[in-house]
Protein backbone atom coordinates (compact mmCIF):
# COMPACT_ATOMS: atom_id res chain seq x y z
CA UNK A 1 0.00 0.00 0.00
CA UNK A 2 0.81 3.77 -0.92
CA UNK A 3 -0.92 6.88 0.37
CA UNK A 4 -0.93 10.43 -1.07
CA UNK A 5 -0.23 12.15 2.18
CA UNK A 6 1.22 15.99 1.65
CA UNK A 7 1.87 18.42 -1.73
CA UNK A 8 3.94 21.34 -1.64
CA UNK A 9 4.86 24.18 -4.21
CA UNK A 10 7.09 26.70 -5.35
CA UNK A 11 6.65 29.24 -7.64
CA UNK A 12 9.58 32.14 -8.39
CA UNK A 13 8.79 35.81 -7.70
CA UNK A 14 9.32 37.01 -11.06
CA UNK A 15 6.25 37.38 -13.13
CA UNK A 16 6.34 37.02 -17.09
CA UNK A 17 3.01 38.43 -18.39
CA UNK A 18 2.08 37.89 -22.17
CA UNK A 19 2.56 41.77 -22.39
CA UNK A 20 6.08 41.61 -21.63
CA UNK A 21 7.07 38.44 -23.57
CA UNK A 22 5.26 38.99 -26.73
CA UNK A 23 7.90 41.68 -28.24
CA UNK A 24 10.31 40.16 -27.78
CA UNK A 25 8.68 36.94 -29.66
CA UNK A 26 7.71 38.98 -32.37
CA UNK A 27 3.89 38.00 -31.76
CA UNK A 28 0.79 39.52 -29.85
CA UNK A 29 -0.22 38.65 -26.13
CA UNK A 30 -3.53 37.66 -27.49
CA UNK A 31 -1.65 35.06 -29.67
CA UNK A 32 -0.22 33.93 -26.62
CA UNK A 33 -3.39 33.21 -25.24
CA UNK A 34 -5.54 32.32 -27.99
CA UNK A 35 -2.73 29.24 -28.70
CA UNK A 36 -1.95 27.98 -25.12
CA UNK A 37 -4.71 29.36 -22.24
CA UNK A 38 -1.54 31.21 -21.12
CA UNK A 39 -1.49 34.70 -19.67
CA UNK A 40 2.02 34.80 -17.37
CA UNK A 41 4.30 32.40 -16.34
CA UNK A 42 7.10 32.72 -13.51
CA UNK A 43 10.75 32.97 -14.38
CA UNK A 44 13.46 32.06 -12.15
CA UNK A 45 15.74 34.75 -10.71
CA UNK A 46 19.95 34.55 -11.69
CA UNK A 47 20.09 32.86 -8.42
CA UNK A 48 17.55 30.20 -8.19
CA UNK A 49 18.13 26.91 -10.22
CA UNK A 50 16.43 23.54 -10.45
CA UNK A 51 17.67 22.66 -7.21
CA UNK A 52 16.90 26.12 -5.00
CA UNK A 53 13.21 25.81 -6.21
CA UNK A 54 13.11 21.77 -5.86
CA UNK A 55 14.38 22.27 -2.08
CA UNK A 56 11.41 24.83 -1.67
CA UNK A 57 8.84 22.61 -2.63
CA UNK A 58 9.93 19.87 -0.56
CA UNK A 59 10.33 22.09 2.58
CA UNK A 60 6.76 23.02 2.30
CA UNK A 61 5.44 19.58 1.58
CA UNK A 62 7.45 18.14 4.72
CA UNK A 63 5.61 21.27 6.63
CA UNK A 64 2.12 20.19 5.47
CA UNK A 65 3.06 16.52 6.21
CA UNK A 66 4.23 17.97 9.75
CA UNK A 67 7.57 15.73 9.28
CA UNK A 68 10.86 16.65 9.69
CA UNK A 69 13.29 15.61 6.36
CA UNK A 70 15.47 12.80 8.79
CA UNK A 71 12.10 10.82 8.34
CA UNK A 72 12.03 10.56 4.67
CA UNK A 73 13.35 6.99 3.47
CA UNK A 74 14.07 8.10 -0.29
CA UNK A 75 14.05 11.15 -2.72
CA UNK A 76 13.04 11.08 -6.43
CA UNK A 77 13.68 14.49 -8.44
CA UNK A 78 12.04 14.54 -11.74
CA UNK A 79 13.26 17.57 -13.85
CA UNK A 80 14.15 17.85 -17.67
CA UNK A 81 16.07 21.13 -16.91
CA UNK A 82 18.70 20.74 -14.49
CA UNK A 83 21.76 22.55 -14.68
CA UNK A 84 23.94 19.11 -14.71
CA UNK A 85 22.94 16.33 -16.01
CA UNK A 86 25.05 14.52 -13.66
CA UNK A 87 25.19 14.65 -10.69
CA UNK A 88 21.57 15.83 -11.06
CA UNK A 89 19.53 17.77 -8.41
CA UNK A 90 18.26 15.21 -6.66
CA UNK A 91 21.85 14.84 -4.28
CA UNK A 92 21.84 18.64 -4.00
CA UNK A 93 18.33 18.77 -2.83
CA UNK A 94 19.30 15.55 -0.47
CA UNK A 95 22.18 17.35 1.04
CA UNK A 96 20.43 20.95 1.46
CA UNK A 97 17.60 19.03 3.48
CA UNK A 98 20.73 17.85 5.99
CA UNK A 99 20.70 14.71 4.25
CA UNK A 100 24.00 12.87 3.98
CA UNK A 101 22.80 9.02 3.53
CA UNK A 102 19.43 8.78 2.01
CA UNK A 103 18.95 6.99 -1.33
CA UNK A 104 18.36 10.58 -3.89
CA UNK A 105 17.56 9.66 -7.46
CA UNK A 106 17.20 11.86 -10.56
CA UNK A 107 14.72 10.86 -13.24
CA UNK A 108 15.36 13.39 -16.06
CA UNK A 109 12.54 13.47 -18.05
CA UNK A 110 10.79 16.41 -18.52
CA UNK A 111 6.71 16.77 -18.00
CA UNK A 112 6.18 12.92 -17.40
CA UNK A 113 8.97 12.78 -14.86
CA UNK A 114 6.83 13.40 -11.22
CA UNK A 115 4.44 11.12 -13.01
CA UNK A 116 6.91 8.74 -13.30
CA UNK A 117 8.13 9.19 -9.97
CA UNK A 118 4.72 8.82 -7.98
CA UNK A 119 4.30 5.62 -9.99
CA UNK A 120 8.20 4.29 -8.50
CA UNK A 121 7.30 5.76 -5.05
CA UNK A 122 3.99 3.86 -5.06
CA UNK A 123 6.20 0.31 -5.20
CA UNK A 124 9.51 1.90 -2.89
CA UNK A 125 7.01 2.88 -0.43
CA UNK A 126 6.95 -0.41 0.87
CA UNK A 127 10.57 -0.92 1.02
CA UNK A 128 11.50 2.96 2.08
CA UNK A 129 8.65 3.89 4.10
CA UNK A 130 8.07 7.21 3.56
CA UNK A 131 8.91 9.05 -0.53
CA UNK A 132 9.56 12.26 -1.41
CA UNK A 133 8.74 12.86 -5.00
CA UNK A 134 9.59 16.30 -6.56
CA UNK A 135 9.42 17.83 -9.76
CA UNK A 136 11.34 21.04 -10.57
CA UNK A 137 11.85 22.79 -13.35
CA UNK A 138 13.61 26.02 -14.67
CA UNK A 139 12.46 25.83 -18.58
CA UNK A 140 12.79 29.68 -18.89
CA UNK A 141 16.93 28.94 -19.40
CA UNK A 142 16.12 26.33 -21.88
CA UNK A 143 13.73 28.22 -24.97
CA UNK A 144 15.05 30.89 -26.82
CA UNK A 145 13.34 34.20 -26.57
CA UNK A 146 13.22 35.35 -29.87
CA UNK A 147 10.90 34.89 -32.89
CA UNK A 148 12.50 31.76 -33.83
CA UNK A 149 11.49 30.29 -31.04
CA UNK A 150 8.26 31.79 -30.21
CA UNK A 151 6.32 28.52 -30.61
CA UNK A 152 7.68 27.16 -27.65
CA UNK A 153 8.52 30.08 -25.72
CA UNK A 154 5.12 31.14 -24.99
CA UNK A 155 4.48 27.87 -23.60
CA UNK A 156 7.02 27.69 -20.59
CA UNK A 157 7.53 28.54 -17.13
CA UNK A 158 9.23 27.83 -14.12
CA UNK A 159 8.76 26.31 -10.71
CA UNK A 160 8.69 23.11 -8.76
CA UNK A 161 6.04 20.78 -6.68
CA UNK A 162 6.28 18.12 -4.42
CA UNK A 163 4.35 15.22 -3.24
CA UNK A 164 5.03 12.75 0.36
CA UNK A 165 4.11 9.18 -0.40
CA UNK A 166 3.77 6.97 2.42
CA UNK A 167 3.35 3.66 3.24
CA UNK A 168 1.59 3.80 5.69
CA UNK A 169 -0.91 7.43 6.01
CA UNK A 170 -2.47 9.52 3.84
CA UNK A 171 -5.62 11.21 2.35
CA UNK A 172 -5.57 9.36 -0.74
CA UNK A 173 -4.11 5.59 -1.24
CA UNK A 174 -2.91 4.74 -4.51
CA UNK A 175 -4.78 2.40 -5.94
CA UNK A 176 -3.15 1.92 -9.85
CA UNK A 177 -0.95 3.48 -12.40
CA UNK A 178 0.34 2.82 -15.91
CA UNK A 179 3.69 4.13 -17.83
CA UNK A 180 3.92 3.84 -21.23
CA UNK A 181 7.54 4.65 -23.34
CA UNK A 182 7.97 5.26 -26.67
CA UNK A 183 11.24 6.19 -28.11
CA UNK A 184 10.10 5.61 -31.97
CA UNK A 185 8.88 9.26 -31.55
CA UNK A 186 11.55 10.54 -29.44
CA UNK A 187 12.97 13.06 -31.61
CA UNK A 188 9.65 15.35 -31.57
CA UNK A 189 10.83 16.47 -27.62
CA UNK A 190 14.32 16.68 -26.57
CA UNK A 191 16.32 18.69 -24.24
CA UNK A 192 19.78 19.35 -26.26
CA UNK A 193 22.69 21.32 -25.77
CA UNK A 194 20.76 22.88 -23.32
CA UNK A 195 17.84 24.04 -25.57
CA UNK A 196 14.31 22.64 -25.60
CA UNK A 197 13.43 21.27 -29.28
CA UNK A 198 9.94 20.41 -29.96
CA UNK A 199 7.87 19.79 -33.07
CA UNK A 200 4.71 20.82 -31.28
CA UNK A 201 1.96 19.96 -34.10
CA UNK A 202 3.56 16.24 -33.20
CA UNK A 203 3.56 16.60 -29.50
CA UNK A 204 0.12 17.57 -29.07
CA UNK A 205 -1.28 14.97 -32.33
CA UNK A 206 0.43 12.29 -30.05
CA UNK A 207 -0.50 13.76 -26.85
CA UNK A 208 -4.09 14.12 -27.63
CA UNK A 209 -4.19 10.01 -28.79
CA UNK A 210 -2.32 8.88 -25.75
CA UNK A 211 -3.54 10.56 -22.81
CA UNK A 212 -6.99 9.77 -23.02
CA UNK A 213 -6.21 6.12 -24.31
CA UNK A 214 -4.16 5.44 -21.17
CA UNK A 215 -6.54 7.16 -18.72
CA UNK A 216 -9.36 5.35 -20.29
CA UNK A 217 -7.67 1.81 -19.66
CA UNK A 218 -6.37 2.75 -16.44
CA UNK A 219 -10.43 3.79 -15.35
CA UNK A 220 -11.60 0.43 -17.03
CA UNK A 221 -8.99 -2.06 -15.29
CA UNK A 222 -9.85 -0.77 -12.06
CA UNK A 223 -13.71 -0.20 -12.87
CA UNK A 224 -14.12 3.80 -12.06
CA UNK A 225 -16.17 5.64 -14.14
CA UNK A 226 -14.83 8.83 -15.77
CA UNK A 227 -17.65 10.79 -14.25
CA UNK A 228 -17.41 9.36 -10.89
CA UNK A 229 -13.64 10.95 -10.63
CA UNK A 230 -13.77 13.72 -8.35
CA UNK A 231 -10.72 15.93 -10.29
CA UNK A 232 -8.17 15.12 -13.06
CA UNK A 233 -4.71 16.17 -12.53
CA UNK A 234 -3.41 16.57 -15.62
CA UNK A 235 0.65 17.81 -16.77
CA UNK A 236 -0.38 21.26 -17.30
CA UNK A 237 0.98 21.21 -20.88
CA UNK A 238 -1.63 23.69 -23.05
CA UNK A 239 -5.46 24.20 -21.79
CA UNK A 240 -6.51 23.55 -25.52
CA UNK A 241 -4.98 20.07 -25.24
CA UNK A 242 -6.37 19.65 -21.57
CA UNK A 243 -9.95 20.88 -23.17
CA UNK A 244 -9.52 18.32 -25.92
CA UNK A 245 -8.59 15.45 -23.44
CA UNK A 246 -11.86 16.41 -21.61
CA UNK A 247 -13.48 15.90 -24.21
CA UNK A 248 -12.28 12.46 -25.80
CA UNK A 249 -12.96 10.77 -22.06
CA UNK A 250 -16.45 12.55 -22.50
CA UNK A 251 -16.12 14.51 -18.90
CA UNK A 252 -16.96 17.65 -18.16
CA UNK A 253 -14.11 20.29 -18.77
CA UNK A 254 -14.91 21.30 -15.02
CA UNK A 255 -13.73 17.96 -13.78
CA UNK A 256 -10.20 19.40 -14.90
CA UNK A 257 -7.97 21.49 -13.14
CA UNK A 258 -5.93 23.99 -14.65
CA UNK A 259 -3.35 26.74 -13.41
CA UNK A 260 -1.68 26.87 -16.40
CA UNK A 261 -2.72 30.64 -17.10
CA UNK A 262 -1.09 31.85 -14.80
CA UNK A 263 2.00 29.55 -14.56
CA UNK A 264 2.20 27.94 -17.93
CA UNK A 265 3.96 25.20 -18.65
CA UNK A 266 6.09 23.73 -15.96
CA UNK A 267 7.39 21.19 -17.73
CA UNK A 268 7.53 17.84 -14.48
CA UNK A 269 6.80 20.13 -12.09
CA UNK A 270 3.43 21.33 -13.36
CA UNK A 271 1.23 18.02 -12.54
CA UNK A 272 2.42 18.64 -8.49
CA UNK A 273 1.94 22.43 -8.20
CA UNK A 274 -1.38 21.73 -9.77
CA UNK A 275 -2.11 18.78 -7.27
CA UNK A 276 -0.91 21.12 -4.31
CA UNK A 277 -3.17 23.88 -5.35
CA UNK A 278 -6.20 21.79 -5.83
CA UNK A 279 -5.59 19.94 -2.41
CA UNK A 280 -4.88 22.90 -0.47
CA UNK A 281 -8.27 24.69 -1.18
CA UNK A 282 -10.33 20.54 -1.38
CA UNK A 283 -9.36 18.79 1.52
CA UNK A 284 -11.80 16.18 1.71
CA UNK A 285 -12.45 13.53 -1.80
CA UNK A 286 -15.38 12.88 -3.04
CA UNK A 287 -14.34 10.54 -5.27
CA UNK A 288 -11.14 8.81 -6.64
CA UNK A 289 -8.24 11.12 -8.14
CA UNK A 290 -6.56 10.84 -11.96
CA UNK A 291 -3.21 12.11 -12.44
CA UNK A 292 -1.93 12.20 -16.15
CA UNK A 293 1.42 13.49 -18.02
CA UNK A 294 2.92 13.46 -21.38
CA UNK A 295 6.18 14.31 -22.17
CA UNK A 296 9.99 13.89 -23.53
CA UNK A 297 10.76 10.13 -24.01
CA UNK A 298 8.16 9.73 -25.22
CA UNK A 299 6.53 9.28 -21.62
CA UNK A 300 2.91 9.02 -20.59
CA UNK A 301 0.81 7.49 -18.22
CA UNK A 302 -1.59 7.75 -15.31
CA UNK A 303 -2.14 7.07 -11.72
CA UNK A 304 -5.12 6.20 -9.96
CA UNK A 305 -5.60 7.51 -6.37
CA UNK A 306 -8.62 6.75 -4.26
CA UNK A 307 -9.72 8.42 -0.94
CA UNK A 308 -9.50 6.53 2.32
CA UNK B 1 -14.96 10.09 -55.38
CA UNK B 2 -11.43 10.85 -55.60
CA UNK B 3 -8.92 10.54 -52.70
CA UNK B 4 -8.74 14.11 -52.88
CA UNK B 5 -12.23 14.82 -52.58
CA UNK B 6 -12.62 12.98 -49.51
CA UNK B 7 -9.57 14.45 -47.56
CA UNK B 8 -11.25 17.86 -48.53
CA UNK B 9 -14.26 16.51 -47.54
CA UNK B 10 -12.76 16.03 -43.99
CA UNK B 11 -10.19 18.91 -43.68
CA UNK B 12 -12.92 20.80 -44.48
CA UNK B 13 -15.14 19.21 -41.61
CA UNK B 14 -12.75 19.60 -39.12
CA UNK B 15 -12.07 23.16 -40.16
CA UNK B 16 -15.53 24.25 -40.46
CA UNK B 17 -13.92 25.91 -43.15
CA UNK B 18 -14.66 25.65 -47.41
CA UNK B 19 -10.87 25.90 -48.67
CA UNK B 20 -9.51 23.70 -51.34
CA UNK B 21 -6.00 24.10 -51.14
CA UNK B 22 -3.69 22.53 -53.61
CA UNK B 23 -2.34 19.45 -53.29
CA UNK B 24 1.60 20.73 -52.27
CA UNK B 25 0.00 23.65 -50.18
CA UNK B 26 0.59 23.51 -46.38
CA UNK B 27 -2.33 22.69 -44.47
CA UNK B 28 -1.12 24.67 -42.06
CA UNK B 29 -0.37 28.16 -43.48
CA UNK B 30 -3.11 27.42 -45.45
CA UNK B 31 -5.20 28.05 -42.49
CA UNK B 32 -7.01 24.61 -42.39
CA UNK B 33 -5.01 22.83 -39.52
CA UNK B 34 -4.09 24.15 -36.12
CA UNK B 35 -2.02 21.92 -33.81
CA UNK B 36 -5.47 20.76 -32.65
CA UNK B 37 -7.23 19.93 -35.28
CA UNK B 38 -4.61 17.76 -36.71
CA UNK B 39 -5.68 15.00 -34.30
CA UNK B 40 -9.35 15.76 -35.58
CA UNK B 41 -7.72 15.36 -39.34
CA UNK B 42 -6.00 12.49 -38.29
CA UNK B 43 -9.07 10.74 -36.63
CA UNK B 44 -11.47 11.86 -39.46
CA UNK B 45 -9.23 9.70 -42.17
CA UNK B 46 -9.33 7.21 -40.31
CA UNK B 47 -12.98 6.80 -40.18
CA UNK B 48 -13.37 8.16 -43.89
CA UNK B 49 -10.73 5.50 -45.19
CA UNK B 50 -11.24 2.29 -42.88
CA UNK B 51 -7.88 2.49 -42.05
CA UNK B 52 -5.96 2.59 -38.61
CA UNK B 53 -3.32 4.97 -38.40
CA UNK B 54 -0.90 3.78 -35.70
CA UNK B 55 0.74 6.21 -33.06
CA UNK B 56 4.12 5.35 -34.67
CA UNK B 57 2.78 7.32 -38.37
CA UNK B 58 1.47 10.35 -35.50
CA UNK B 59 3.95 13.20 -37.04
CA UNK B 60 2.98 16.24 -38.61
CA UNK B 61 5.23 16.16 -40.90
CA UNK B 62 3.40 12.72 -42.77
CA UNK B 63 -0.34 15.26 -43.20
CA UNK B 64 1.08 18.28 -43.49
CA UNK B 65 -0.31 18.35 -47.14
CA UNK B 66 -2.59 16.51 -48.97
CA UNK B 67 0.07 14.91 -51.83
CA UNK B 68 1.29 13.52 -48.03
CA UNK B 69 -2.00 12.41 -46.91
CA UNK B 70 -2.36 10.69 -50.44
CA UNK B 71 0.99 9.05 -50.55
CA UNK B 72 0.62 7.90 -47.08
CA UNK B 73 -3.05 6.62 -47.56
CA UNK B 74 -2.03 4.86 -50.77
CA UNK B 75 0.91 3.04 -48.85
CA UNK B 76 -1.77 1.85 -46.63
CA UNK B 77 -3.95 0.30 -48.76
Amino acid sequence: MAYLRAFGSWLPERIVTNEELAPQLGCTPEWILEMSGIRERRYAAADESVATLGLRAAEKCLSNAGIAASDIGFILVASGSSERFCPGPASEIAAKLGLTATPALDIPVASAGSLIGLALASQLAQQYGRMLVIGAEVMSRRVSLTPEGKNTAILFGDGAGACLVDANEGQLRIADSLLSTDGSSAEILAVENGQLRMEGQSVILQAARKLPRAISDLLARNSVAAESVEKFLLHQANLNLITRIAASLKAPAEKFFTNIDRYGNTSAASMLIAADEYFSVNPAHTGPIVFSAFGAGINWGALLAVPV
Amino acid sequence: MEDRERILKVLNAVSGKDLAPSDDESLFTSGLLDSFALADFVSGLEDEFGVRIPDSDLSARKFDTIQKVKEYLAAKR
